[in-house]
């Protein structure tokens, strides 16, 4: 698949929505399909806002569906906007991604653990913050404008529990109970009931934060191994059988919340099979190309970041995307191994996509948040490692980003009573900001109680 | 005492399926039908007080016949727990097994020794249905957990926090529930003590307690004050007041999908409270109406594969049994974290898929019209494919309407095959149709 293809093929669906209610930008027959697929393009008109698209392969699809589950993902320019979430799993030490080497305290506190001021790069908006060596990529991208820092990122009263101060990330709020997760409910106002690509999990499983209470959603591997393959079945009685795994889906369910569950991911899965046809690599083959070098590794995650931007290249109706980041961040003990390793392999991958996305043309249209539930104590513990804290470090990237902090660095003089970072930022505000100025969508609608939490200014 | 509900509706195949989906890995063929002939009480009995173990099918082996090496050999610590759940005769023993191992989630990712992952199941296992005092005991000292959260790290000098606060968050009370930050740290204290010893070649061993790394000093815990001990840590939690209504209400949602209603709550609490076993209150959970008349429950996906086996006739006999339960969201002894699996969510488009490959795969051995099979003859009926598949598939119970949507797709697969296909195509319909079945929310339910 070349990357020019890719980007004509961008640029008109681009051009497509500037134009939309001005006449339909016609496709040309002699478009390329994505190489390798041996799938045809078919092109049919968007009737509700007046766009022409183009779907690959797909031949038992309904046009009708498919067209209102498109039109409506692509039917605002806005709304083209992508966000995907990677999550550090474990509460991520940001006294290590961005350390103060040569401030005292920060030295007792950590005499086995602090890293020396010669082993990082100096963060260039605070003298006295230094990027852990494994940053290096992100210290590179700040460099060129497209990093928000957060480093100290929180909430009031903050919650030591993994569990639940994930869950309050998850669902943007500091509530318990709450079940969908905050870009959930964004879909659930936004999204249509026939695109499960909209809110997507690049992950053995669904990630908490995209839990929708109505529109379908989809958790995926990798866009290129989504197949149902069975043994002893073949042609004609394979694609019926497919068909039949969607009429499985649709079956009534009673009230029955098990069967529901069931039921819903039956049929999510088939309209899902038909949305990534052209992504299905014949015989072992990769269904995608990408025009830079990912990092080689055992680990999933280059992998998916690649196929992620070449689904959006090949104008998938993505909106939200959620991940887990390679590595474990829980480093009660022998903290800077494990650290650097992860770290590495993530600010490398990252670093990746973002230049993937650059030479395909599609950098202004993706914004990436890395998150943690939280920061780690401020004082390490007797195992090489450190426990759990409160206030932690977050990261914007993007060719869109301001590249300025949001918050400042809470420094480790005055700590709160359990000895953790104090909160310079809030979560809920940054999320509001994501969702007013980057997802055009109303915050107060969305985050519990938006209105008190102040919007950082998150975009150029 | 509060009076706890009996159900006293009928008890046929379809309570009995459902008594041993729920309690166990589903039914061999036939053995819905034995087990509804003992009634509710008799067949409930017969799970929470089996004879002794004896097992049914062909021994465990991977794809070149070999036997299994679960402590040494990668992924035969679940082919062999698997298997255990294929061919038991005492299917709530290992059902209880794999509860407290959610509840007590330890992963071999931060254990690194699949004999240590072992003795901690053999712990497991040996408490699954008694006392779960012993059982808090036993794990607060087990290697494995000692290694997963950090107690031989947690010492006087440099307390470690790690399992003093999921002991109280994740295995006695639950999160924030009558317990402070103030508590964590005393309770990190009282643990203190554990240690262990590095062996060239062997790894972690010699795991004991070590007075000298034992923090002997007065600690305040949950308000009362001494010079507590690792012992009384673990004492203090169980005589929480907030301890019994979370153990009974954890316990019970393994076994039914809803809240249990106040009066069965206090009930259960009442009978927990009287000696920490946990084999009188399974029994209670098992008879309660809620399990028969309430609503559905997802599989877990080691229950679904065991399940699909146990139907089929089949033993474990491949590996690939590892990475196919890994796509579905469930590797045995490695839970995602110390909070166990997600039980509210084992079905997302991802994991379907995963489950779509453990069917597949559960049904290769018969699979027909390749060269394995040239003999068997499929009639060109689909009346008689559906029937076939359900009859492979043990005879589980099914919605009407599912059994229409097979016949429907049997029947319009079958009436466009003239000439050559009116041959080739019967068995792949039948493939088809035993694969649809499996995969089928139906059986993806219990």
């Amino acid at each position: 698949m070349g990357c020019c293809d890719e980007h004509s093929r961008a640029e008109l669906i681009r051009r497509g929505i500037a134009e939309a209610g001005r006449g339909l930008p016609s496709i040309e027959a002699g478009m390329p399909t994505p190489a390798g697929t041996g799938l045809s393009r078919r092109s049919f008109v968007a009737k509700s806002v007046g766009l022409a698209l183009a779907v690959y392969g797909g031949s038992g699809l309904r046009p009708q569906l498919f067209d209102e589950g498109i039109a409506a993902a692509t039917a605002a320019g806005e709304n083209t906007k992508v966000l995907v979430s990677v999550f550090l799993d474990g509460g991520a030490d940001s006294l290590s991604m961005l350390f103060p080497a040569d401030d005292p305290d920060y030295l007792a506190l950590r005499p086995r653990l602090a890293l020396p001021a010669s082993s990082g790069t100096p963060f260039a908006e605070d003298s006295r913050l230094y990027w852990h060596p494994s940053l290096q990529p992100f210290a590179q991208l700040h460099g060129e404008g497209k990093v928000s820092v957060m480093p100290g990122i929180g909430y009031d009263h903050p919650n030591q529990s993994h569990f639940t101060s994930r869950h309050f990330s998850e669902v943007g709020a500091a509530d318990e109970r709450l079940t969908t997760g905050w870009l959930g409910r964004y879909l659930d106002r936004v999204g249509s009931p026939d695109n499960p690509l909209q809110g997507l999990s690049l992950d053995w499983s669904l990630q908490p934060s995209l839990a929708t209470a109505k529109m379908p959603i989809a958790a995926i591997d990798s866009p290129d191994r989504y197949d149902f393959w069975a043994r002893g079945v073949w042609g004609d009685v394979h694609e019926r059988m497919i068909a039949t795994i969607g009429r499985l889906g649709t079956l009534p369910t009673h009230g029955d919340p098990g069967l529901r569950q069931a039921t819903d991911a039956t049929r999510q899965s088939s309209q899902l099979y038909r949305q990534l046809t052209p992504f299905r690599g014949k015989d072992e083959k990769k269904g995608f190309s990408s025009p830079v070098a990912y990092p080689e590794s055992d680990d999933r995650f280059p992998n998916r970041l690649a196929g992620l931007a070449a689904m959006l290249a090949a104008g998938m109706p993505l909106r939200v995307v959620a991940m887990s980041a390679p590595g474990g961040y829980d480093t009660h003990d022998d903290q800077a191994n494990d650290l650097a390793e992860g770290l590495k392999l993530t600010a490398d991958s990252l670093l990746a996509f973002q230049r993937d996305l650059e030479a395909r043309g599609l950098a202004d249209r993706v914004l990436v948040h890395v998150w943690s539930e939280f920061g780690r104590r401020a004082k390490e513990n007797g195992s090489n490692g450190t426990d759990h804290g409160a206030a932690g470090a977050g990261f914007l990237i993007g060719s869109r980003v301001k590249g300025q902090m949001i918050g400042e660095f809470p420094g480790v003089k005055q700590l709160d009573e359990d000895g953790n970072l104090r909160a310079t930022a809030d979560y809920r505000g940054l999320y509001s900001a994501i969702l007013e100025d980057w997802l055009g969508a109303d915050a107060e609608a969305i985050i519990p109680g938006a209105r008190k939490f102040k919007r950082p200014a998150i975009l150029r | 005492m509060a009076e706890i509900p009996r159900y006293s509706g009928p008890f046929g195949v379809p309570q009995a399926e459902r008594l041993l989906w729920r309690a166990g890995f589903g039914p061999r063929r036939g053995e819905a039908a034995q087990l509804a002939k003992l009634g509710l009480d008799g067949a409930v009995l017969s799970l929470t007080r089996p004879a002794g173990e004896k097992w049914v099918g062909p021994p465990p082996r991977d794809e070149k016949g070999r036997r299994l090496a679960p402590g040494d050999a990668y992924g035969h610590d679940h082919l062999w727990w698997l298997d255990r759940m294929v061919r038991t005769s005492r299917p709530l023993v290992e059902r209880m097994t794999l509860n407290w191992h959610d509840w007590f989630a330890t992963s071999n990712s931060g254990v690194g020794s699949q004999q240590l992952m072992m003795a901690q199941n053999r712990l497991l296992r040996r408490f699954s249905l008694g006392s779960f005092r012993k059982l808090l005991i036993a794990i607060t000292a087990n290697p494995a957990m000692l290694l997963w959260l950090s107690g031989i790290d947690n010492r006087k000098d440099a307390p470690n926090e790690n399992y003093g606060r999921e002991l109280m968050e994740l295995f006695t009370l639950g999160e924030g529930n009558g317990y402070t930050e103030r508590d964590v740290r005393e309770q990190a204290r009282a643990l203190t003590g554990w240690t262990s010893t590095w062996k060239r070649g062997k790894g972690r061993t010699d795991f004991r307690f070590d007075p000298k790394r034992h923090d002997p000093g007065m600690k305040v815990i949950f308000g009362k004050k001494g010079t507590f001990s690792w012992r009384d840590s673990v004492a203090l939690t169980l005589r929480h007041p907030k301890h019994p209504p979370f153990f009974v209400e954890k316990l019970w949602s393994y076994f039914v999908p809803e809240p249990p209603s106040a009066t069965t709550r206090a009930g259960l609490e009442a009978l927990y409270r009287a000696s920490f076993e946990v084999r009188p209150v399974l029994e209670a959970i098992l008879r309660h109406p809620a399990l028969y008349t309430g609503p559905r429950m997802v599989k877990p996906p080691v229950v679904y594969t065991a399940g699909l086996l146990r139907g089929l006739g089949r033993g474990v006999d491949t590996r690939s049994w590892v990475w196919l339960s890994e796509n579905a969201g469930q590797r045995l002894f490695y839970p995602p974290n110390v909070a166990g699996w997600d039980d509210e969510r084992w079905l997302d488009t991802n994991s379907f898929h995963g489950r779509w490959g453990i069917a597949n795969t559960a049904l290769e051995k018969f699979t027909l019209g390749d060269k394995n099979s040239k003999n068997v003859k499929v009639p060109n009926d689909p009346e008689a494919i559906v029937k076939g598949a359900l009859a492979l598939l043990g005879n589980p119970t099914i919605r009407p309407e599912t059994r229409k949507e097979l016949l429907a797709f049997a029947r319009g697969s079958l009436a466009g095959a003239t000439g050559w296909k009116a041959e080739a195509y019967p068995p792949l319909v039948a493939n088809a149709v035993r694969q649809l079945l499996a995969v089928s929310p139906d059986l993806q339910t219990c």
